[in-house]
């Protein structure tokens, strides 16, 4: 116990140090007093709603100890009956607005609220039921929104917006009607959310949680017919033991790949050869761009969430985003390009499963580039949760399974790859690559300390064959959006910028299990490190099955074959681009396409005269039937508004009389829709 | 005068927050004037939103001059350059008037880039509410002005350290602003004579319901209960508005988060520790009369509701402990409740009084927990007895036809609307329990009153 000094407070009558903590609540818990919260994280602002830490300081009453500045000389009290019978009430309160469908919910394992009842001694709720059941949102490929379960802590939202930039969802409506959601109460998978799954990791219940693809995959595993083969990403390996009571950070890779195996995958290979495969396509493409005045910096394109941002909020800076596809996206392309030949099978019964520490990698993985002919290259992505499920349910004693290994040849790689799991990972290895690369001389000296660490935002400059190179590693999408903005006005002196979207980097994503604190994603990177530390290769040229790869199949690194599997194109998302209002509609298959732009500066400029004088053409000339009228949102022409698109053709500066003009010679010359749909380009101008 | 003069000054008259906490005026100055920030706010809350109150409406209608005055010495006593004045949207005239003031001062050099020639620049903005109750409250305020959904934040900070855009800002309402250029004017002993010793000043009090005088009433605090409802007001009336000697029954002070006070009141001096002293507070100044053919129970409920439909929902106690206690409350109006409602009212609405987040939520329960104070009877009456003496609550009627008393006339038998009554003629009547709706069609028709327990 410490003596009582000025900058001490007493707690329960015990006297704690005041030693530089923002509030009494983590001073409580600093005198092992876990004070129960909902809305309380050390990263995200305070928000004081759950009302469950309140203390009772005397002379002042009783508050929360979230939003209490510590003070020399208070006496705090955490545990009266009064504050006991308060929070007994806020958590029956919750209860009594819950959907208690405990037994069947995903987060039945590790529900807070669960265990607050349990805690609280709470045998039965006095209030009852006011539950008024609400559908569940299942839009998104990676997230399912349950109002039903949800406390209104507002973690979620918090961490969309202070930590990713977001904010995505938002309170709506007032009093008990209050709920989460999207703007305008649009499901997810419709809004700008990037599938980061960091939303789903601060909830302390089941209102958001990962989209489970569990069920196809035991399907899959089932079928004979097809031949199932499954990639581990490396930040799985130093998260799946949490779930079956190891330590964080604790390296169980032999453990799942026996685990695997146990469940009936064919084959059991690793992304980290993927990443290897990463390291050198990005690693050229690095250093062609910095040798031949190509555009920098380059930001590293691993991160889904991170490319769905980009395509979402910086449009411009396409072109700085590496067009390497990301280790799962090149695995699952490599393979299916390869092992069907040599299995003697269709690729079309060759199936891949990802295991990912990520919820955004379920959206990449359905991207309609990441596949041929309808075909994806990677068919289901279970994150870590998912994979301990499928264990549990298998009864499989992870903990206590005979370690095996990796197939080969995609079951190889070396430690370059491995890293890729933590923040400035990428950016090493690539390194370790383009360092070696650029001097054309080996590299003893492997670890590069300067990208590695927890900070949001870390720079480093290294001189590599005489040249500076200037370095970012971030992580969090609000840091990135600093650097995403200092690039877009011409302010950035980075030639490469490594972007993860979660704190951490995947060692801290969604799929990991549950308790993302600074602490466990600390273990979770050091045990990736160690990983690193304990393999015989380091750098992913050193990878002996990569080079046979590029020899055998791929050709050249960078080269036609290479980058038609390895690399991709991205595309503007800033505007929806299904959102038009058909005001006039025709089952024609030959009818002439006209969108009005409503956007505001269209609109300001009088589109709504040009899309009414149009409307009441078509009527009075007869031309329903003819005619597709819709009501456009943005077509990115706002300098030459009003826009009209008239099949396909782009009229600028348009009046009305001037869209009637073209609408009729295109019915009397027989021309209707052009190449485009018109109201969907938004990119090539016609 | 310099600044800490005018805080003095303010401090020493007393003057205290007519908005609804009462808290110094002086001390909230103070507290935003020792601020080292180069940018400081002032705010004027005209977001009134108590049902029934419309004193600040009045003073922003009738007299908008008074609050930019009031305004511009707080921004002068706390070192601001910019004032904000946010009125309730649904005040159209309020809005307009006060836009008007505005622009007519900044055309007089009163307020703008060079204050009477001073060369000192003050920024007045008019903004409008964005409709929620609980934007009365200063951080939701602030946040609505940010921009933000209109939801109350912890405390501290408190807005005189950081407060609009994170600067050091005073909110005050526009009554206490309306007050200001008066003390200044005739000096704080001047504004301490009148009033009590704690509560210098007078306040307007919005006296509505059924009284014979409704309206706006400026009165010295400390004025009793029974000069402004009986004097001022003309006594209580009965539902049809005619004078009832013996009709009162209680008083709802304060608005939907104030209390009820009953004729052992009624010689009470009005101010602020007196009422909070009997689980009331002054508030932004609402008087609600009510006769003895008020349900005191449907009273708190209607309140509740309010409470409960502008609750921002943030916090759990009250987002979800309001919800319950309207429940609870509904139990007891419709005859589901039992011994375990009251207790549980009770425990949940201190609960919620002492643990909410902000002050809506720490006053929502007062309107039940002082109807249970000095109206428990009626509560033991709906739940023991299920009845409700004033016959407002219709699930505990139980009409029935007096045998004795019934001719057999049938006249409640062609008004009742559902055929629930039955009899042959010249015999006793009787009511089916089942197809009654308990619409009081029969009583009315009934001429020798046989019609009982509606």
């Amino acid at each position: 116990m410490n003596k009582a000094t000025e900058s001490t407070l007493t707690i329960d009558g015990r006297t704690v140090a005041i030693e530089g903590e923002q509030n009494l609540l983590e001073l409580v818990r600093k005198a092992n007093i876990d004070l129960p919260t909902f809305c309380y994280h050390s990263e995200l602002s305070v928000y004081g709603a759950c009302r469950l830490c309140l203390v009772q300081v005397e002379g002042r009453g009783i508050s929360g100890a979230c939003s209490t500045p510590p003070e020399p000389g208070l006496k705090v009290l955490t545990t009266t009956p009064e504050i006991r019978e308060i929070r007994k009430i806020a958590v029956e309160l919750l209860l009594a607005n819950h959907d208690q469908s405990c037994p069947t919910c995903s987060r039945s394992a590790n529900c807070q609220l669960q265990s607050l009842a349990q805690r609280l001694g709470i045998k039965k709720v006095r209030f009852k039921s006011v539950h008024q059941p609400v559908p569940l949102d299942e839009s998104s490929p990676s997230l399912v929104r349950d109002p039903n379960k949800c406390v209104l802590c507002g973690d979620c939202v918090r961490m969309c917006s202070e930590i990713q930039g977001i904010g995505a969802i938002d309170f709506s409506h007032r009093g008990h009607e209050v709920m989460v959601q999207p703007a305008f109460g649009k499901p997810l998978g419709e809004v700008e959310c990037v599938n980061c799954g960091q939303c789903a990791s601060v909830c302390p219940t089941g209102a958001l949680t990962i989209k489970s693809e569990v069920d196809k995959v035991w399907e899959l595993i089932a079928d004979k017919a097809k031949t199932v083969i499954v990639q581990i990403a490396p930040a799985v390996r130093v998260g799946l033991g949490e779930c079956f009571g190891l330590k964080p950070g604790e390296i169980t890779t032999g453990r799942i790949v026996a685990a695997l195996k146990h469940l009936g995958f064919n084959q059991v290979y690793d992304t980290s050869f993927a990443a290897d495969l990463t390291v050198i396509e990005e690693g050229t493409e690095f250093l062609e761009r910095k040798t031949q005045g190509g555009t920098l910096p380059m930001f590293t394109s691993c991160c889904p969430g991170w490319v769905k941002y980009t395509e979402q909020y910086f449009p411009e800076l396409l072109p700085n985003l590496s067009t390497c596809r990301s280790p799962q996206a090149m695995f699952g392309s490599l393979v299916k390009a390869m092992l069907p030949d040599q299995m003697k099978i269709e690729r079309k019964d060759l199936k891949v499963v990802a295991i990912m520490p990520c919820t955004a990698k379920k959206f990449e993985a359905q991207r309609p580039e990441m596949g041929v002919d309808g075909d994806p290259d990677v068919d289901y992505v279970l994150t870590t949760q998912e994979l301990a499920h499928m264990i549990q349910s298998a009864g499989i004693m992870f903990d206590t399974l005979q370690p095996e290994s990796f197939d080969m040849p995609f079951g190889f790689y070396t430690g370059a790859g491995v890293i890729f799991g933590n923040s400035g990972g990428v950016m090493e290895a690539v390194l370790r690559y383009a360092a070696e690369k650029a001097t054309g001389q080996r590299l003893e000296q492997v670890d590069f300390q300067q990208v590695r660490g927890d900070s949001g935002l870390r720079e480093a400059t290294i001189t590599v064959n005489g040249s500076e190179l200037k370095l970012a590693v971030v992580h969090g999408l609000r840091n990135a959006r600093v650097v995403a903005e200092q690039v877009r006005a011409g302010k950035s002196r980075y030639d490469l910028i490594e972007v993860m979207a979660c704190p951490g980097g995947c060692i801290g994503g969604a799929g990991q299990p549950v308790s993302t604190t600074r602490d466990t994603r600390a273990l979770r990177t050091k045990g990736l490190y160690h990983a690193d530390k304990m393999l015989q290769l380091h750098k992913s040229q050193d990878n002996v099955f990569i080079t046979e790869c590029y020899a055998k199949f791929l050709g050249d690194i960078g080269g036609e074959k290479a980058h038609h599997l390895l690399h991709t194109t991205y595309q503007s998302r800033r505007r929806i681009a299904d959102e038009s209002l058909a005001l006039m509609q025709s089952e024609n298959e030959d009818k002439l396409k006209v969108s009005v732009c409503l956007g505001t500066n269209c609109f300001l400029k009088g589109s709504q005269e040009v899309l009414n004088g149009v409307l009441r053409h078509g009527e009075q000339s007869g031309m329903e039937g003819k005619l597709d009228v819709r009501a456009g949102f943005c077509f990115e022409k706002c300098e030459s508004g009003p826009t009209v698109m008239i099949g396909g053709e782009h009229i600028p500066n348009c009046n009305a009389a001037k869209a009637i003009e073209e609408i009729d010679r295109r019915i009397e010359n027989d021309e209707p829709a052009g190449t485009c749909n018109g109201h969907s380009c938004n990119h090539c101008g016609k | 005068m310099a600044p800490e003069e005018i805080c003095k000054l303010i401090t020493d008259s007393g003057l205290r927050g007519r908005g609804g906490g009462g808290f110094p005026t002086g001390r909230k100055w103070d507290a935003a004037r020792v601020q080292n920030s180069t940018k400081k706010y002032v705010i004027c809350n005209g977001d009134e939103g108590d049902p029934g109150a419309f004193m600040n409406r009045s003073v922003m209608e009738g007299n908008p001059h008074s609050v930019i005055e009031g305004l511009m010495i707080a921004a002068r006593a706390i070192g601001a350059s910019e004032t904000l004045i946010y009125v309730r949207a649904e005040y159209p005239l309020a809005v307009e008037r006060v836009r008007r003031a505005v622009a007519d001062a900044e055309g007089e050099g009163i307020l703008g880039k060079n204050v009477f020639g001073t060369g000192l620049s003050l920024k007045c903005e008019v903004m409008e509410g964005a409709g929620a109750f609980v934007c009365g409250e200063e951080t939701a305020m602030i946040a609505s002005i940010e921009g933000q959904r209109g939801m109350p934040r912890p405390k501290p900070p408190f807005p005189a350290q950081s407060g609009l855009w994170g600067k050091p800002t005073i909110i005050n309402n526009v009554e206490t602003l309306a007050h200001v250029s008066r003390i200044l004017k005739v000096g704080a002993e001047v504004f301490k004579s009148i009033g009590t010793k704690d509560s210098p000043g007078t306040k307007t009090f919005a006296l509505t319901g059924h009284v014979a005088n409704t309206g706006l009433v400026e009165v010295p605090f400390g004025t009793t209960l029974r000069e402004i409802v009986l004097n001022i007001g003309g006594g209580i009336t009965d539902d049809a508005g005619k004078i009832w000697k013996t009709g009162f029954k209680a008083v709802q002070i304060g608005g939907p988060s104030g209390g009820c006070l009953t004729e052992e009141h009624l010689d009470l001096p009005l101010a602020y520790e007196s009422l909070r002293a009997v689980g009331a507070m002054v508030g932004s100044g609402g008087l609600v009369a009510m006769n003895q053919g008020t349900c005191m129970v449907s009273i708190a409920r209607f309140f509740m509701e309010f409470t409960q439909r502008e609750s921002c929902g943030k916090c759990v106690l009250c987002r979800e402990g309001t919800n319950q206690l309207l429940a609870l409350l509904d139990d007891v109006i419709e005859g589901r409740a039992d011994a375990g409602t009251l207790e549980l009212l009770e425990k949940l609405g201190h609960a919620v009084q002492v643990g909410s987040l902000c002050g809506l939520g720490k006053t929502a329960p007062n309107p039940v927990l002082s109807t249970l104070r000095y109206f428990r009877k009626e509560y033991e009456e709906h739940i023991f007895e299920k009845r409700c003496r004033t016959g407002r609550c219709k699930a505990l009627l139980s009409p029935g036809i007096n045998e004795v008393k019934c001719k057999g006339c049938g006249l409640c038998i062609k008004a009742c609307p559902t055929g629930a009554i039955t009899g042959e003629k010249k015999k006793p009547h009787h009511i089916d329990a089942e197809l009654c709706i308990k619409c009081g069609a029969c009583a009315t028709a009934c001429k020798i009153h046989a019609v009982e327990g509606i």
